[in-house]
């Protein structure tokens, strides 16, 4: 273990930006890419289960 | 031999790899979360602090492992699209189509955690550099196969367009392996190789490895997740996917 405490674990030598920074950019990355895949997802059952009732239904 | 051939075979139909990758990725999103929280552990408190970059060099752990990503997510990419040109399966191109994105992204992230390293390393955020400019390029290319792709309506041409444009690009992928040697680059050489000793301390290259595993078990996971939807939108007016939302 090299920290001492909290605070210069955070400040991580001076680098707290470019460390922070990489680490947070791709947690946000991921994390986008996940919730647009989950909607993604939703939508395309939605508009397949919509074609369906709407051929399936009475004319 | 036969049997387990047909056995493999039957997973390149759309319907029976819908079923099989719906059971697949959770598992793989699994292995992905743990084995992220195994690198991040390591990443942050077992690896020690480097000699000449101070807590700088922990930017490794993302940058390495998703400037990996966006060169072998474009190889595989290039695979299933080759496949699917030589083949004409549905599949391939339903594979490469799904990829795209997550390899884009990666190639982003590649340069951008770059740029974050750059910066206090060699004071510069971006150096037209061998390394990083083939780098860019690919993720231009990542964006042109996407944006050709859904310019094509008729998504059995926009496969075939796509899987021309990735094969042609493939060739871009060892110009960025091999640039740190080919070139007179700033970008340093590889730390890790196969012929010879790594140039790190064990516990970097473990947590940089075990970084490098969960992003492929992510990489795996969202793919299979958005071939699924790929794969309903695409059969849609087959019977098996009205039998399937029923």
């Amino acid at each position: 273990m090299h920290w001492n405490s909290a605070a210069e674990f955070f400040a991580m030598g001076g680098y707290a930006l470019y460390v922070w920074g990489s680490f947070g950019i791709t947690a946000a990355v991921m994390a986008i890419e996940v919730l647009l895949l989950s909607r993604q997802r939703a939508r395309v059952l939605r508009n397949l289960r919509d074609e369906l009732r709407s051929e399936g239904g009475p004319t | 031999m036969t049997t387990r051939a047909i056995h493999w075979f039957k997973f390149a139909s759309p319907q029976n790899f819908y079923g099989l990758a719906g059971r697949l990725w959770t598992w793989f999103a699994a292995l992905a979360a743990a084995l992220m929280a195994v690198g991040l552990w390591i990443s942050f408190f077992v690896a020690p602090t480097d000699a000449q970059q101070g807590q700088g060099y922990r930017i490794i752990f993302v940058h390495v492992p998703a400037s990996q990503m966006s060169m072998f997510i474009y190889v595989v990419m290039a695979f299933w699209a080759g496949l699917g040109l030589a083949f004409n399966t549905r599949l391939s191109g339903m594979m490469a189509s799904a990829l795209a994105p997550t390899g884009a992204l990666f190639a982003f992230l590649s340069l951008i955690t770059g740029a974050l390293w750059g910066k206090p390393m060699w004071g510069a955020w971006w150096v037209w550099d061998a390394r990083l400019t083939s780098e860019l390029i690919l993720l231009f290319l990542y964006l042109g196969f996407l944006a050709l792709q859904s310019s094509i309506d008729d998504p059995r041409r926009a496969d075939k367009a796509g899987a021309v444009l990735a094969l042609v690009g493939v060739v871009n992928v060892p110009i960025i392996y091999f640039s740190v040697q080919w070139w007179n680059t700033l970008h340093q050489g590889a730390s890790v190789s196969l012929t010879r000793a790594p140039s790190m301390a064990s516990t970097m290259l473990w947590g940089m490895l075990i970084m490098v595993v969960a992003f492929w078990m992510y990489t795996i996971a969202v793919a299979l997740v958005r071939v699924r939807s790929i794969i309903l939108e695409r059969e849609r007016h087959t019977e098996w996917v009205k039998h399937a939302l029923e």
